[in-house]
């Protein structure tokens, strides 16, 4: 019996050597494996997007991959990679091969262009802004709504249950935060001492803050928690698609319009010889098949004439604030979320 | 000894584990397996046998096995100087051997991301070399063998301890080799604690999440392993898919137990 | 002392020191030195004025009692766990020993998800402890049940070798001698037990301060109240402040390390006394 232990001891030692020698053979096959596509028949590209889009995209991949297969006759094959945004970028920035990234926020696509691998200029590389479809944020409530809630003002009630992403962690809850900021700015004319009693009193009501939108999404559907899920439009959707019966979906008087933002990864491109390829992938994005399907997937597409053909699904008499009206990326994360920040002094108030 | 105290004592000792394990093993077990099969057997079956599903099993399992085996080698030389012989910075060398455990994943993973990627100095060189660590299969194999380091030397080190010296010291004197004297005289005191090492090893290596996830870049059908195609279902509000998938770890899970009960069994019963 | 003499006598020194330290630079070394590096790139200022932000020292409370108290649980737990699976028959008992593994193979994410469908206000067990008025989940109850879970098998497989490996004759032959079960307990079962049970208690404190995937679904997240460390982290590297989330995670670390080390020392001292007694 020793010797048979023994025995198996000694091949796992050996075979650990041999697949520790493979590990790291495998890691370098794949490499050079990548390097070849850009030479062969068949197109590889790397889409590296945020949590939100993947049903947009595996729907838009299918679609992209007929109109190239038609143009040039090469087979193309897209490989996506989702997560928060902020980390996904944090993940170009060090190395993971993105030809194409189509982030929640310009100031994610910015982080990637600092660290060298998105040339100056992409924002216009593209038309709107590089913004090939919005969305913003609504709230999502109980059937029949029995909180009464309609506007932002109604969120400060007393026993109202809000659930809401945590800003600190996610990008789509900043988007919450700077929705019913701007709301407060209007009501109270600007008055910053107001606005920040405001917005104490709401997050006074959030009952959790989960890390992620789709932490908060399982918070308030799978475990009941919470009278309102303040949600991207998209994510509201495809919950009532889920729950048709057990949710509405309420449009504020005030949003705030988010433009995500895609963006070519020059280093990568180069280097893989795709640029082509990259370049007809996001310009696609506006083409009027693509601007109905984002539509389809509850994406206001950037096209007015198609967003009017869906003004059955997306309430258009919402007022939307854009991020410039907070003097973009850079002084709102400055002044709102940044360490000691506004939503920092929200919340050592409290105590 | 066996009186009745002693009974009172066993029974009660038994009835507070069983409950413990209820509350705290079985319950949360029932709940992944009560939601796979919400939607029925059909749809777990497609679940499981999805394509992105199946190669994130091929990709754990392998992740799992470099991880189980050179934690091995490490463990069992690691062990063997630590409590076999005397010299400086031993504590400092145990307590290091440690370490990856109490490591946030998340840290862990950045720390990777940060000596490895594309910011670090060294990360030329590699590209030179046509290397790719993170965001490819060597970064993860990395990230799980970081997170289950301690594992085997930390069962066999304290069996080692309580054994002391004194019978390999003999050994010796007799003019053993030291391949013999392990074989024939540390071997059979450690084989229990070693098997338990492999099993935890083993466990940790395929549930791993936080630390693979930062160095994986979630590549669909590239680099996800289990835990992170089960993020990735739950992201997409496939919540029955996801514990479907997650049931293949249990599963998993459950297979190398077996394994463990056999050998134990078998070799417990030929001593 | 005799060990100094031992040195020479086990062949395998140099070798076997060799290979744990290459292997132990390769994945340990190497990074937590580049880890070191990048903070020492901060002023010393920044770095003490990041981590004494009332948010981060809130996080550091949180997490740290959290660990503490379910570490304690388990260590408790972990050697009842293993005396009655080594000592006794019961039905129902292999699967118990088999299910230990558990925490470890379920990915955390999921294990947080199930453990907060089961103890939120509409959950399996979260509505029988309302009914008393205990809230589980989004509660520091929820963070520490979560960790619970994560550290089991730390203590119970740490322990259950020795106790296997444990001779009952020598507890019979105290039992003869005329011992009662308190004392075998105390004065043989004990202290061959402690240091295996301080080993699984340091490591799963260790692995509960830095738990992220499955408190954060349980925790609620309140800045001050249920905000763990290893999620500030995760938000400064959302803001890409990673000289803040390195500077945390450092301390983390020397927390971490200080706790291991004393660990090993009380061990070290522990198999002291009882290689000393028993020669």
């Amino acid at each position: 019996m020793k010797k048979k232990l023994f025995g198996i001891l000694s091949v796992a030692i050996l075979s650990a050597a041999v697949m520790a020698g493979c590990g790291s053979g495998s890691g370098s096959g794949s490499d050079t494996e990548t390097a070849d596509n850009s030479s062969s028949e068949k197109v590889t590209l790397t889409n590296v997007s945020y949590d939100p889009t993947r049903e947009l995209y595996a729907a838009y991949n299918d679609l992209f991959a007929a109109h190239w297969k038609e143009k040039t006759g090469q087979d193309i094959e897209i490989t996506q990679s989702h997560g928060g945004s902020g980390k996904q970028a944090l993940e170009v920035a060090n190395g993971l091969e993105a030809d194409v990234v189509t982030l929640a926020l310009e100031y994610d696509v910015k982080a990637v262009q600092d660290a060298g691998l998105i040339e100056d200029g992409w924002v216009n590389e593209f038309d709107k802004d590089s913004s090939p479809y919005t969305s913003t944020i609504v709230f999502l409530v109980r059937k029949g709504n029995p909180k009464n809630i309609h506007d932002w003002g109604d969120l400060v009630n007393d026993g109202v249950g809000i659930i809401t992403p945590n800003p600190k962690t996610s990008g789509g809850a900043r988007w919450n935060y700077l929705a019913a900021w701007a709301y407060a700015d209007k009501l109270y004319n600007g008055d910053e001492t107001q606005i920040k009693e405001f917005m104490r009193k709401l997050f006074q009501n959030v009952l959790v803050l989960d890390s992620g939108a789709r932490g908060a999404t399982t918070t308030f559907v799978e475990n009941g928690q919470g009278d309102v899920l303040l949600a991207w439009e998209n994510e509201a959707y495809l919950s009532m698609q889920d729950y048709p019966d057990e949710y509405e979906i309420i449009t504020p008087s005030i949003s705030i319009l988010a433009q995500p933002s895609v963006a070519i990864v020059d280093e990568v491109v180069d280097k893989r010889g795709t640029r082509e390829a990259a370049t007809e992938y996001l310009q696609y994005l506006y083409s009027d098949g693509a601007q109905r399907l984002e539509a389809e997937n509850y994406y206001r597409p950037s096209n007015e004439a198609i967003l009017q053909e869906y003004a059955d699904t997306f309430d258009l008499n919402i007022n939307l604030v854009t991020i410039q009206d907070f003097g973009g990326w850079d002084e709102a994360q400055e002044k709102h979320f940044a360490d000691g920040g506004i939503f920092d002094e929200i919340y050592e108030q409290q105590d | 000894m066996k009186n009745e105290g002693s009974k009172i004592v066993k029974w009660l000792l038994i009835g507070i584990s069983l409950l413990f394990a209820f509350l705290f093993l079985l319950l949360p077990l029932f709940t992944v397996i009560s939601e796979a099969l919400r939607n029925g057997w059909a749809a777990y079956k497609e679940a499981v046998t999805d394509e992105y599903t199946i190669s994130a099993i091929w990709l754990t399992v392998e992740a799992t096995v470099i991880a189980v085996l050179i934690n091995t080698i490490f463990g069992l030389f690691a062990a063997w100087s630590v409590t076999k012989f005397y010299f400086r910075g031993k504590k400092l060398m145990t307590t290091m051997i440690d370490i990856p455990v109490t490591v946030s994943p998340i840290i862990a993973g950045l720390i990777f991301l940060l000596t490895f990627g594309r910011q670090s100095p060294i990360y030329p060189y590699l590209q030179a070399a046509n290397i790719q660590i993170v965001f490819a299969v060597p970064g993860i194999v990395l990230a799980t063998v970081f997170v289950t380091f301690p594992f085997i030397s930390r069962e066999l080190i304290p069996v080692l301890e309580s054994q002391g010296t004194d019978e390999e010291e003999a050994a010796a004197l007799m003019g053993a080799s030291g391949l013999t004297i392990f074989r024939r005289v540390t071997f059979p005191h450690i084989k229990w604690a070693f098997l338990y090492g492999i099993v935890l090893c083993a466990a940790r290596a395929m549930g791993e999440f936080g630390a693979v996830s930062v160095l994986s870049g979630h590549l669909r059908g590239k680099t996800n392993t289990l835990p992170l195609h089960v993020e990735i279902l739950f992201n997409e509000f496939r919540y029955v898919p996801a514990f479907a998938v997650s049931s293949i770890l249990v599963m998993m899970a459950v297979v190398i137990l077996i394994i463990r009960s056999v050998v134990e069994y078998r070799g417990k019963g030929a001593e | 002392m005799k060990k100094a003499k031992s040195k020479r006598v086990i062949p395998g020194f140099g070798l076997s020191l060799g290979v744990t330290l290459s292997i132990l630079s390769i994945v340990v070394l190497i990074p937590l030195v580049s880890l070191v590096i990048y903070t020492a790139q901060m002023d010393l200022g920044d770095i003490i004025e990041t981590i004494t932000r009332p948010r981060v020292l809130a996080s550091f409370k949180v997490s740290f009692l959290t660990a503490l108290t379910a570490s304690l649980i388990n260590a408790v737990m972990g050697v009842i766990l293993a005396w009655v699976l080594v000592r006794y028959q019961f039905p129902g008992k292999r699967i118990l020993d088999g299910m230990i593994e558990l925490p470890f193979a379920l990915p955390t994410a999921v294990a947080g998800i199930s453990l907060t469908a089961l103890t939120t206000d509409t959950g399996l067990i979260g509505s029988v402890f309302d009914k008393i008025g205990i809230k589980i989940a989004y509660t520091k109850i929820g963070i520490t049940v979560a960790l619970i879970f994560i550290g089991i098998p730390f203590v119970v497989r740490a322990v259950q070798p020795i106790l296997e490996k444990l001779d009952s004759s020598y507890e019979e032959a105290a039992g003869m001698l005329g011992a009662n079960r308190k004392k075998i307990f105390r004065k043989i079962i004990l202290p061959e037990i402690f240091p295996a049970a301080l080993t699984g208690f340091g490591l799963a404190l260790g692995r509960c301060i830095g738990e992220y995937g499955s408190v954060v679904f349980i925790a609620g997240n309140m800045p001050y109240e249920t905000e763990i460390t290893p999620l500030i982290i995760m938000s400064e590297l959302q803001e890409y402040d990673y000289a803040s989330a390195t500077a945390i995670a450092l301390v983390m670390l020397i927390f971490s390390f200080a706790i291991l080390f004393a660990v090993n020392l009380a061990q070290a001292r522990n198999s002291r006394i009882i290689n000393g007694g028993s020669k």
